[in-house]
Parts: structure tokens; sequence; C-alpha cells
């Protein structure tokens, strides 16, 4: 196997384990989010073990890379890939919505070391990575600020007031991710309320846009190597991508949306993963 | 006669003090430079000012982003933009994960004047009181208006600054001027009742206490400029002492420095009180000093409710 190849497969596996973490977290706190969870594993995956710079020793580190969960009920993802990265034990994933875990509902930054921002209202997340962008221009510090977005979130109208301000401010150290499943709590986006046409859109406000299938680990890698060299301008990746992406029964079934799997359920998601 | 500037005034020149003093300082707007006064600090340290156009949602996640990077972020606009547009970006990205943000709120209360009722915040104390996390003040001058921002930016989470377009006369002694966040500060002793005052309603109060104890009523007068936390021991000082209490702000009687007020008094040390205040209804257009009379914002008006409360303490 070629040392590419290598990378990919062990991305890949890593990217199967956090799935098994949301499926079980999720099944065992009895309520949570499953279903964007699942479709942004991938694209968390490979910035948490391959792209971004990061101390779990040290997550106060002034020079790390910022992620900002800002469709922040995708909480399951981000705990089980900080744990999986050694931010704190995995067997406190178990404790996921319970009265006095640190893993809320939602991420709260004062609780989880590793959490950069306290999201869970929907459109705030952009805005917040832009803010901790324009910081590090300001220190003259290189690091970058990843965000992720939820394509029903975008219906907010802050993410846009946000998306001028970063090309405004030409903010080429923000990279945001497009967690494009086309599917929302009332049905498809298209059908709720439609944002298309997308890459326009972002196209128009000033980003530098990419379309990529958000579960294909080679074209992530190589969008985030692009956005990387993108100068003057921040860059939003479009990651198509499936609804409880992994979990045959949970694929693109809008009901996974905010749904906890029974306990047979969740062993048969595990058989599967 | 009393000098007067206006607390915005003060807001900016403070501005650009904590600038030159603190590198992590940093500046946002909302396309109001010039009426918030963030101007001057705009021109001195351009790098750390970030003019974020007219999304008032947006300047306080930026703000929040800031802040989580290590800065101390001052936002800017008027008091209305400031809470109610932005209240659920204030709650979930600045007080729920207690960022070093500061906003600062101009143009408070009736006294925006001719704009109307949209513009007249008559609501946002109440708003930023109930916040977690928020600590919030009313300077009553630019003495302490400076003083105000300058703890703000030494107090580690965020704060609410509540600041006027109007001028206001001077009533502390810059040179003399000791200003502790949460500690009251007594303008003048009385043994018949208390005035407890925020703002502008100070120097209101002030006068209201002249024109008393000229016709033989001698009034405390307390400057809270801080409604959050409450100085509890000092309003039950001045209950304890007077045993009538007059509350004074130019926002509404609900919420604010008012309600503050009595849910201590009943809950510590209940005497006849009264609340001066905007009485549940929105502005309108006019010269603050008309509105201010006819939502019954006066030091007259101060003086007939303390006869008021006297009469229900039994005088």
């Amino acid at each position: 196997m070629s040392k590419k190849t290598e990378k990919l497969a062990k991305l890949r596996d890593q990217a199967r384990q956090i799935r098994r973490y949301i499926v079980s977290m999720v099944g065992e706190a009895g309520s949570g989010h499953p279903g964007g969870s699942l479709s942004a594993t991938d694209i968390v995956t490979a910035l948490y073990f391959d792209v971004m710079r990061i101390d779990p020793q040290n997550p106060g580190w002034p020079d790390r890379d910022r992620f900002v969960l800002s469709k922040g009920h995708a909480a399951p993802v981000l705990y089980a890939a900080l744990a999986e990265r050694g931010f704190f034990p995995v067997e406190k994933l178990r404790t996921l919505r319970q009265l006095g875990s640190p893993l809320q509902g939602h991420p709260d930054m004062r609780k989880v070391p590793g959490v950069e921002m306290s999201t869970g209202s929907l459109g705030q997340g952009l805005s917040a990575a832009n803010g901790m962008a324009l910081a590090g221009k300001l220190d003259d510090r290189d690091y970058r600020v990843f965000v992720l977005l939820g394509d029903g979130e975008i219906e907010e109208g802050q993410v846009w007031e946000a998306a001028m301000a970063a090309a405004h401010y030409k903010l080429d150290n923000v990279t945001a991710f497009l967690d494009h499943n086309g599917l929302q709590i009332d049905g498809p986006t298209d059908v709720v309320m439609s944002a298309e046409p997308l890459a326009d859109k972002w196209r128009a406000f000033g980003w530098e846009v990419q379309e990529i299938d958000g579960h294909d680990m080679e074209q992530i890698l190589s969008a985030l190597a692009r956005a990387r060299e993108t100068r003057g301008k921040p860059s939003i990746i479009i990651a198509r991508t499936v609804k409880g992406k992994g979990v045959s029964f949970m694929e693109n079934e809008v009901n996974w949306h905010g749904t906890a799997p029974k306990p047979e359920q969740v062993e048969k998601a595990l058989a599967e993963l | 006669m009393t000098k007067k500037i206006a607390t915005r005034e003060a807001y900016g020149a403070a501005l650009v003090e904590l600038g030159q003093k603190n590198p992590a300082v940093v500046v946002l707007d909302a396309d109001l430079s010039k009426s918030t006064k963030t101007y001057d600090f705009s021109q001195k340290f351009s790098n750390r000012f970030f003019n974020i156009g007219i999304a008032e949602q947006n300047m306080m996640g930026t703000a929040a982003g800031l802040a989580a990077a290590g800065k101390i972020a001052f936002t800017s606009t008027f008091a209305v933009f400031a809470t109610g547009r932005v209240y659920d970006q204030i709650r979930n990205s600045i007080a729920y994960p207690r960022l070093n943000v500061k906003i600062g709120a101009t143009h408070a209360g009736l006294t925006v004047g001719e704009d109307g009722a949209s513009h007249q915040s008559v609501e946002d104390i109440a708003l930023m009181r109930c916040l977690p996390n928020m600590t919030v003040l009313v300077p009553a001058d630019s003495v302490e208006a400076r003083a105000a921002v300058l703890a703000a930016a030494d107090i580690d989470g965020p704060v609410y600054i509540r600041l006027g377009r109007s001028e206001v006369p001077v009533l502390h002694d810059e040179a003399n001027f000791n200003f502790v966040p949460g500690k009251a500060i007594t303008l003048r002793e009385g043994k018949d009742a208390a005035i407890i005052a925020c703002g502008i309603m100070v120097s209101a109060a002030l006068e209201a206490a002249e024109q008393l104890a000229n016709q033989g009523v001698s009034v405390q007068v307390l400057d809270m400029h801080t409604i959050k936390p409450l100085d509890v021991e000092a309003v039950v000082e001045a209950a304890r002492a007077t045993g009538a209490v007059v509350t004074a702000e130019e926002h509404s009687i609900y919420g604010g420095l008012g309600g503050a007020v009595a849910e201590a008094l009943v809950e510590n040390y209940p005497v006849p009180m009264r609340r001066v205040g905007v009485r549940d209804t929105f502005g309108e257009s006019g010269k603050p000093q008309e509105l201010l009379e006819k939502y019954g914002l006066t030091a007259s008006d101060l003086v007939r409710v303390v006869y008021e409360v006297l009469k229900r303490k039994g005088k």
C-alpha cells in the first residue's frame, strides 16, 4: 500500500469508529441527533485526525487550529472525535446528556476541553469563527479556523451577515464546510426553504467554493489542501452528504434527525459499522 | 452652572484610553461609530477596530469569537439594537460561555428623543439583568461612565454598559472618584426617605432632594450604578435608615432598577416603596426634556412620589 492509500484507509477506519461511538452514545442517552452527526463524520474525522494542528495535552495552545461546530446539535460527532483524539477519556462518552455530565446536549466550551465555542442556537458559529480568525490576523498567528454549517442552518440570516463579513475582511484563514445532507426537521431543505443555488450564493458573497462528495475522504483532504492555498478570501466546501450515513436504516431518513436508536437498533447499527 | 457631557462621549474617550493601555482591547461597531463615539478609537487604532456594518447579530457573534481568542471586545450600537435585536446572540454566544464581551449601548431610554419609540430602549436593563453571568452598569454621568468602561475591561466576563445620547450634568468629582462595580454611592444623606436612582435620573434625584430639603424633608440619594450584581446591602440599609424608598430610572418600571430593588426589599426588609419609570408604554418623538416631563421622569415627579411614599409610611 502506498503511504497515501494507507493514510486514507486509516482515516476511514477512524470514521467508522467515530460512527460507532455516535450510535452508542445517542442510544445510551436515549435522545440526541444521530442523523446530522453521521453525515458530518467523515469531515470531522479528516479535520481532527489529519488536518488540524492541535495538541490534546494543551487545549488552550494559542497557535492551535480551531473548529467551530455551528450546527451544535451534531455534538456527538464532535465529542467522539475529541475523545478519540485524547482530549478526554472515551468512557466519558457514555455520560452524554446526563445530569452533571460535561457532555451537554449541545457543546459547552466551558465544560469540555477542545470545544472552541458553545453552540446550539443555529446560525451563530460562522460569526464566532470570523472573530477567532480576525484575532489570529491581529496577533500575527497562522492558525486556521474551521467551521461546520448545516444546510438547514443557513436559512438563518446571521449566516449571511457573517458570510459577507468574512469576505469583506478577506479571512482566508477561515474554511467552512456545508454539511449538505438535504434534510431538515420538517423535511427536504428544498421543500422547507430552498437556499439554492448554493454554490452561486456563496460565490456571490465573495467566497472560494468547492463542491465535493462529503463521504469521500480523498476529496475532503484535497479540498482542504486547496482551501489552504486560497489567498484573500474565505473558502467553503459544499459537501454532499447522506443524513444517517453508515447505518442503512437511518440513511436519508428525516426521522433520524433527532431520534435515539433503541438498544436493538444500536446492535443492528453497530453490526453494520 | 454645572458642566454637561453625554455619557457616550465619555465612552468614546475611555475606549481610547483603554486602547493605549491594553493591546487586547478591540472595538466593534455597526455603522454608528460617529454616534456611539467609537470613531476616535477607529482612527487611533484602526487595526483593532472592526466595522461590521448594519449587522448587529454578526457583530455580537464576531465579538464572541474575538473574546474566545483572548481579546476584550467592546461592541457598540444603540441600546435598542444592542439588546433586543441580538438577544439570542448575547444569550448563547456571549453570556452562556461567559466571554469577555462588553456591550456599550448608547442612546438608551427616552432621551434619544426625536427618533421616537422604535429607537427608545426602555426594556434593555430588564433583558440584560435576567441573563446569568451578565454585569449591568448604568452610569449617571461622564465621570462614572469612564470609570464603568475601565472597570468593565477588568471584569472577567460579559458586561452591559448603558449610555445616553443627551448631555447630562457632571455630578462626580473626577479627582476623588472611586468606582467599584456592585457598590452603590451615597450622594446625599437623609432620614425621611431614600431615592435610589440610576443613569440620568441620579441628577433628577439630587434636584428633588434639594427641593424636599427646602420643605423640611430629609432624603437620602443613592447612585445605583450597578443594577447587577445589585448592592442589596445598601438597599436594605437605606430602607432601614429611612423607612421609605423611591426608585428612579429612565426605563420601564418592570424588570429594571425598580424591579431589582423591589425584589431585594420584599425578601429582606419590606418598607413602603414606589417606582418612578416608564409605566408599561412605548415612547414617542419629542425633545428629550419634553419626553421626560410627559412620562413623569423629572425632579418634580420625584418630589410628588416621595410625598406619596411618606404618606404610606405614616409620617
